[in-house]
């Protein structure tokens, strides 16, 4: 029962097989910056209010650089490609005017992201100007055309690997709607013809081409005017692309940022409802947690990678032998044996899919049902058509009535009975929140609930109970110390933060460590807030009264505390005994016992495993810092 | 002086006169320094000695001319299992830790619906033990039984009907099959009787000292009225039992079967509802209610982990007010266990051969597929981009992100900030210490007013010192609706910026018009998400995850057993009362089978004409025994036009797209008169296939159509008897398998035996064939 918690980020999914190891889909993705690098891009916003001045040029770095980020975090197998055009200089392998593919050392254009990479990426604003520079794009009498250029530049870079395992996209970031605006005629016709042309090829390459229209203020970008052709979009479509206008730059980010990732679904399933009707639906893993990346042997010489081989012993004969196709159980003194095939079947007490048990109220939902992150599923008609109407009726039931639907999913790994929840699409000025869908809850069985609230249970005498007074000081307090806009996710995760900091550091061969901020702190201001002291005083007295000895109070230690406390006592009485700076100095330490040493190590908080030499060597590195 | 010592010292005398030995042989007995502890494990110590000194510590021993006679009869009493298994057994066996059960189990007259589900919980409760808890012991008391036998009737009478199946012991095969044998009482049982022989039982074999955990499980319907006890009054009675168990430190879970039956006597069941509630305030008892038999199962505690807190310490509300609590896990999954792979290297005359194969790793470079790189010249590399930066342990151990342990508060905030599904792991419990009065007091006023004000807490958690991460989570209220159980609160882990993936979705409003429900399409939607309603008001809740038992385990216990006897043995499909877990209740979906065909109409599903049939995914395929059939059939249903048979020359068998029409055309060929026997017998085992396949009744109006095909054939063929006993034994055949609802919905359809009036060698009467369905069916 006790989780190893030292083993910090490892906690689930030893399953192979198991759905969290998503992305099944393509294995990898290939993606294309287009920056646009006009000097409009770099007119100055004016940011709500906020001194600081910035522009989309700006913007569109900045999410490009958190992209990265992640990327390297969590994705590092896709490749990326930062390319600006509209520039000064030229730097392509087609050698074509005002585009200019920003790279570093040991990279190639279409690379993976690696540290250097983005640390100078951060950097770039600051000597764009001055190295690559910005020029107008597309000018009445020159026959150069930037965006045509771009978009050759960025299907060329693409070029590798196959469209069938990889995923290749080119994200243009711009706010000019309108390229060909400054010029006329037959040259205007002409230029769009070739530049949609050169679109249509890509994408019937297998490159989709997205757009990520930055809004200027006074103006919305309009789609219609060259874009929506130059993607293939009609009707409807228009309207959903269009962000809506960002009254912050802020939200303009947070809306950039959620479009960049691509979705990626874990599997397609198929939800039975009743008597044989059964609609598709697709799972996506929107919550995981993040770890670190897993752990790669190298050889401490010549750090290179080292290849794992496991070999099958035999323990009664020693013999090596092939992965054998049996297990066994010992039960009632006797081997149980299993073949693999059983054992799946065993395992398989459904088909791999959802089927429908019932609705409940979502009160019966306790906050204790819940084992491992939920799975959110969103229909789909690409198999069965109508799947998404009906998913639609069923969701906007459960949403009215307050249910929940009870399925049972019958993964061939994790058979569980789940939850659906319905929830209904959030939005705010950043986008959408919460996407509309239902959210796939792993329910425990009895098996797995402990009643801990049992163990503890006083009998024959009823429990103390607060008063009323208690819980209105309680409750004044709870006034007090209100998060009112807390969202779930607004942590980094400190240990993550200082993990990929510290490899990044060690990348680039820096010396110096970073220092991350750990966000995860109570506010310690707030709290000392004479309103929020006040109240938390009062509420303290009124449960614990007025003089109360918090530290008298706790009951008998356990004996394995007390002892403890009994042997650090000794060993600090112990310890004053010897002189343990001559000691080491004059290398005397070896003439001490083990009983002796460990003084030494308890007194000053020390471990005490190991070997006489690993106890004599920590206590001198001790002394030495002392 | 200490026993050890003085062992010591009289190794130090002999070793003294080593060269001129005493004549002497020295046992050196007594109690150690924890000797008040007589638990089994430390009765005492013991010493032997050799005549030079050399001595060890001992469980018991013999010294002396008579030493070899009197050993083995000591190894035979003391060392109960033989010193010749290996791996050797503790040479006393412990019963410190194990636990002992009593099953006290009701099987009288109306209980008899639960019999098999008792025998179930009982073999699930024998399983766990044999394969987690070997040193377990269980014994079976029953009551309401015809017969009379247990030691206290022998002693000083009374005690009717309560039988002594078997007396505790540790579990084996004897006590499985004894269960699996388990008789049918006929009398009113009473609980309080049997839950005293039950006591009487454990304390007879246990004594008062033995400190194993002491459980009494009773399984009763509680309906049956308890005897007026011979003087003071039933409460008296149940206080005094209830004061014995505490002093025995028994604990007592009753589990109340119960489904909503009109016909019992109302207020004799509050009667004994209030009696067993007044045993779980007296002596801290459970009582749960159940009123179906996978609840039973589920709600029927097989195993008892001992719970290990995670955390134990302040809850800081802020660096000057502190919370002292305690936090254990509150769900933790019960995975499936993992198996050992197995070695057949061993020759099969080896008897200690363990069969277990070792997985060894080794490392070596990618260039040199021979050199192996020892662990000591290896480094951890963590992946950054295409880099791999090598970080050493004490590198890594001296960088790390080292909290401080602690657990502080960050705010409140308000419930609806916190949605379900951002819960990310398995559930936390925080309780005030115990025994803290004040502890407990802030715990509960914050409870309260949290529940009062709609709030939740959250925290910043680091459980222990040297952990490399921090928790954020979501402390909510447990308000405690029983009052010797404090209050308490539910801790969930958030997740940080990095775990969540914000993709976007469509929004529902902007889908095309194809996608939007209707109004009568919502509607019948509503009425569905009403009609399979599983909590309703006046029944308790169906499949509560806190009742129901996870099927891939009992199926992996069932399968060991069955293994266990013959291990060549199939796996079986899955129980029936499990299977209530996998699949919605047949029950409701027929009662409401008008809602759900409309249901069913109004909305239209078919599988996208546009992907190929090759490139098509088996979804209709992959799916298990019964579904498959029907999923294909409701394709037939919508959309897929039927083929009719018309289309075909010839037809020579009966397929299932049109089985009707294939009949009809096999009936009426001519060129054979074998083609009417054959249609006939075809039709049979399609039918049977059909209803031994179909799920929740799906297939059943097809069946009917078969069924009135082949009755129409076998009257125009003049073959009554054909039909009268293929639905004589269809009916039987639905009640062997629990299809009873079959058989009912052939009656709602008015299917009968053909008569003497409508085939002249019929052996049926109008009334024989009226009657036959009706007949059967309350049997079942």
């Amino acid at each position: 029962m006790e989780e190893d918690l030292d083993d910090l980020f490892r906690d689930d999914d030893e399953d192979p097989e198991s759905e969290f190891n998503q992305d099944r889909e393509y294995s990898k993705e290939m993606v294309v910056f287009l920056v646009d690098a006009s000097p409009p891009m770099f007119a100055a916003l004016d940011n709500g209010g906020d001194q600081h001045e910035e522009s989309h040029f700006h913007v569109a770095l900045d999410c490009i650089s958190q992209s990265l980020k992640t990327q390297i975090i969590g994705r590092s197998n896709d490749e990326v490609a930062i390319c600006f055009f509209n520039t000064r200089e030229k730097k392509n392998l087609q050698d074509l005017n005002g585009v200019f593919v920003f790279n570093v050392a040991e990279r190639e254009h279409l690379d993976r992201p690696t540290a250097r990479l983005i640390k100078e990426f951060d950097c770039i604003e600051e000597s764009f100007m001055h190295s690559i520079g910005s020029v107008h794009g597309i000018m009445a009498g020159s026959r150069e055309n930037s965006l045509y250029n771009a978009l050759w530049v960025g299907q060329a870079l693409l070029r590798k690997g196959s469209s069938k395992t990889t995923d290749k996209r080119m994200l243009i970031f711009t706010n000019e709607d309108d390229p060909f605006g400054s010029i006329n005629g037959a040259a205007k016709t002409d230029m769009i013809r070739t530049t949609l042309q050169r679109a249509k090829d890509a994408q019937e390459l297998g490159i989709s081409i997205e757009l990520l229209p930055l809004s200027r203020p006074d103006e919305e970008f309009n789609l219609s005017i060259l874009y929506a052709d130059l993607l293939g979009l009609e009707g409807e479509d228009i309207a959903q692309y269009i962000p809506s206008v960002g009254e912050k730059l802020e939200d303009m980010k947070g809306q950039l940022r959620k479009r960049m990732f691509k979705k990626r679904k874990i599997r397609r399933i198929t939800f039975s409802i009743v008597n044989g009707i059964s609609i598709e639906l697709n799972t996506y893993a929107l919550i995981r947690p993040t770890v670190p990346g897993s752990i790669t042997w190298l050889d401490s010489v010549t750090n290179l990678p080292l290849k794992a081989e496991r070999s099958f012993i035999c323990a009664d004969t020693g013999a090596l032998m092939q992965e054998p196709p049996k297990r066994f159980y010992p039960y009632k003194g006797k081997n149980i044996m299993f073949t693999t095939e059983e054992l799946s079947k065993i395992k398989r007490v459904s088909t791999g899919h959802l089927r429908l048990l019932g609705f409940k109220p979502l009160s019966c939902l306790k906050d204790y049902h819940n084992l491992r992150p939920a799975t959110f599923v969103y229909p789909s008609d690409e198999e069965i058509v109508g799947s998404t109407c009906i998913f639609i009726a069923l969701y906007r039931s459960m949403l009215r009535l307050e249910r929940c639907a009870l399925a049972f999913y019958g993964s061939s790994s994790q058979p569980h009975m789940v939850a659906l929840v319905a929830q209904d699409e959030v939005t705010d000025s950043s986008g959408q929140v919460e996407p509309p869908g239902m959210h796939m809850i792993y329910l425990p069985y009895s098996d797995d609930i402990r009643h801990v609230e049992e163990l503890h249970m006083d009998t024959n005498v009823a429990t103390p109970r607060a008063s009323d007074d208690q819980i209105g000081k309680a409750t004044a307090l709870m006034k007090r110390i209100d998060l009112k806009d807390f969202s779930v996710c607004q942590f980094a995760n400190p240990a993550l933060q200082r993990h990929y900091a510290v490899l990044q550091a060690l990348a680039l061969d820096e010396d110096e460590m970073p220092e991350v901020s750990d966000e995860t702190l109570p506010d310690e201001q707030g709290m000392a807030r004479p309103g929020v002291v006040n109240a938390l005083e009062e509420f303290k007295i009124s449960v614990y009264g007025e003089n109360y000895d918090y530290e008298a109070s706790t009951k008998a230690e356990s004996d394995a505390a007390k002892k403890r406390k009994a042997a650090a006592e000794t060993a600090a009485m112990e310890c004053a005994h010897y002189d343990w700076a001559e000691l080491c100095e004059g290398g005397k330490l070896n003439g001490l016992t083990v009983v002796e040493l460990k003084y030494y190590l308890n007194a000053h908080n020390l471990p005490v495993t190991g070997k006489k030499e690993v106890l004599i060597n920590r206590i001198m590195n001790h002394t030495r810092k002392a | 002086m200490s026993c050890p010592g003085m062992g010591q010292l009289l190794s130090n005398t002999l070793y003294y006169k080593r060269f001129f030995p005493y004549y002497a042989f020295n046992v050196l007995g007594g109690l150690d320094a924890e000797g008040k502890t007589i638990t089994a494990n430390h009765v005492c110590c013991v010493f032997t000695y050799d005549a030079v000194g050399s001595y060890e510590r001992v469980g018991y021993s013999t010294q002396g001319s008579g030493s070899s006679l009197i050993m083995p009869v000591l190894d035979n009493q003391l060392k109960s299992p033989s010193p010749l298994l290996l791996p050797a057994k503790d040479a006393v066996t412990p019963l410190s830790e194990a636990e002992a059960v009593d099953l006290v189990k009701d099987i009288s007259l109306l209980m008899l619906l639960y019999i098999k589900e008792g025998k179930q919980c009982f073999s699930r409760l024998c399983h766990r033990c044999l394969i987690y808890n070997k040193n377990d012991e269980v014994g079976v008391v029953l009551f309401g039984t015809e017969g009379t036998d247990n030691e206290l009737t022998r002693e000083v009478g009374g005690y009717e009907h309560v039988v002594v199946l078997c007396e505790s012991k540790v579990v084996d095969g004897d006590i499985l099959d004894a269960v699996q044998r388990l008789p049918r009482g006929t009398v009113p049982g009473d609980f309080i009787d049997a839950i005293v022989v039950g006591m009487d039982m454990m304390i007879k074999k246990f004594g008062v000292t033995n400190k194993g955990k002491k459980r009494i499980c009773l399984i009763t319907s509680a309906r049956e009225p308890i005897k007026e006890p011979y003087e003071g009054t039933k409460e008296d009675q149940i206080d005094t039992i209830a004061s014995q168990m505490n002093a025995h430190g028994m604990k007592l879970e009753s589990i109340v079967v119960r489904e909503l039956a009109s016909n019992a006597n109302k207020n004799i069941m509050d009667e004994n509802d209030h009696l067993l509630s007044r045993f779980s305030k007296k002596a801290g008892a459970r009582v749960v209610h159940v009123e179906d038999p996978t609840s039973l199962l589920g709600a029927f505690r097989t195993r008892n982990i001992s719970p290990v807190t995670i955390f134990r310490g302040d809850l800081e509300l802020s660096p000057r007010v502190k919370i002292k609590v305690w936090v254990y896990k509150k769900t933790s999954e019960e995975k499936f266990p993992t198996l050992k792979k197995y070695s057949d290297k061993a020759p099969s005359t080896d008897k200690f051969a363990t069969h277990e194969i070792k997985v060894d790793y080794e490392y070596k470079m990618a260039d040199d597929p021979v050199k192996v790189v020892p662990p000591e010249q290896r480094i951890k590399g963590y992946r950054y981009g295409p880099q791999v930066v090598p970080i050493s342990s004490a590198e890594l151990e001296a960088i790390k992100f080292k909290p401080e342990k602690s657990v502080k508060l960050l705010g409140f905030t308000s419930v609806s900030n916190i949605l379900r599904h951002y819960y990310m792991k398995d559930v936390y419990i925080f309780i005030a210490e115990p025994g803290n009065k004040e502890a407990t007091l802030a715990v509960s006023a914050l409870v309260r007013a949290m529940k009062k004000m709609n709030k939740v807490a959250i925290l910043r958690c680091v459980w222990r010192q040297g952990q490399g991460n921090v928790v954020v989570g979501v402390l909510t209220p447990n308000e405690s609706n029983q009052e010797n159980i404090p209050d308490s609160f539910y801790f969930n882990v958030l997740p940080f910026a990095e775990d969540v993936r914000e993709f976007q979705f469509r929004s529902f409003s902007g889908l095309p018009a194809s996608c939007q429900p209707n109004q009568q399409q919502q509607e019948a939607s509503d009425k569905l998400v009403m009609m399979l309603d599983l909590a309703q008001p006046e029944k308790s809740e169906d499949l509560r995850p806190d009742f129901t038992p996870n099927p891939v385990l009992e199926r992996f216990h069932h399968v060991l057993e069955l293994k266990s006897k013959k291990p060549d043995s199939d796996i079986p499909s899955l129980d029936k009362t499990l299977k209530r877990i996998i699949e919605p209740d047949s029950k409701i979906l027929l009662q409401n089978r008008a809602l759900i065909d409309e249901f069913c109409k109004l909305f239209d599903v078919k599988e996208n004409p546009k992907i190929k049939k090759s490139t098509r995914r088996l979804w209709t395929k992959t799916s298990l025994d019964g579904e498959g059939e029907s999923v294909h059939g409701s394709l037939n249903d919508h959309g897929v036009p039927s083929f009719n048979s018309e289309g075909k020359p010839i037809v020579s068998q009966i397929g299932d797209k049109t089985p009707v029409e294939d009949f009809e055309a096999m009936m009426a060929r001519r060129d054979g008169v074998e083609w009417v026997n054959k249609a006939m017998k075809d039709m049979k085992s399609f039918i049977y296939d059909l209803v031994e396949n179909s799920y929740e009744g799906d297939a059943y109006s097809k069946v009917l159509d078969c069924l009135i095909a082949l009755r129409k054939g076998c009257i125009v063929e003049q073959e009554p008897k054909q039909f009268n006993d293929f639905l004589r034994q269809l009916c039987k055949f639905c009640q062997e398998k629990d299809l009873a609802s079959f058989c009912k919905f052939l009656v709602s359809k008015q299917i009968m035996l053909i008569t003497k009036a409508e085939a002249i060698d019929s052996d049926a009467t109008e009334e024989d064939a009226i009657n036959f369905l009706v007949k059967t069916e309350p049997a079942t």
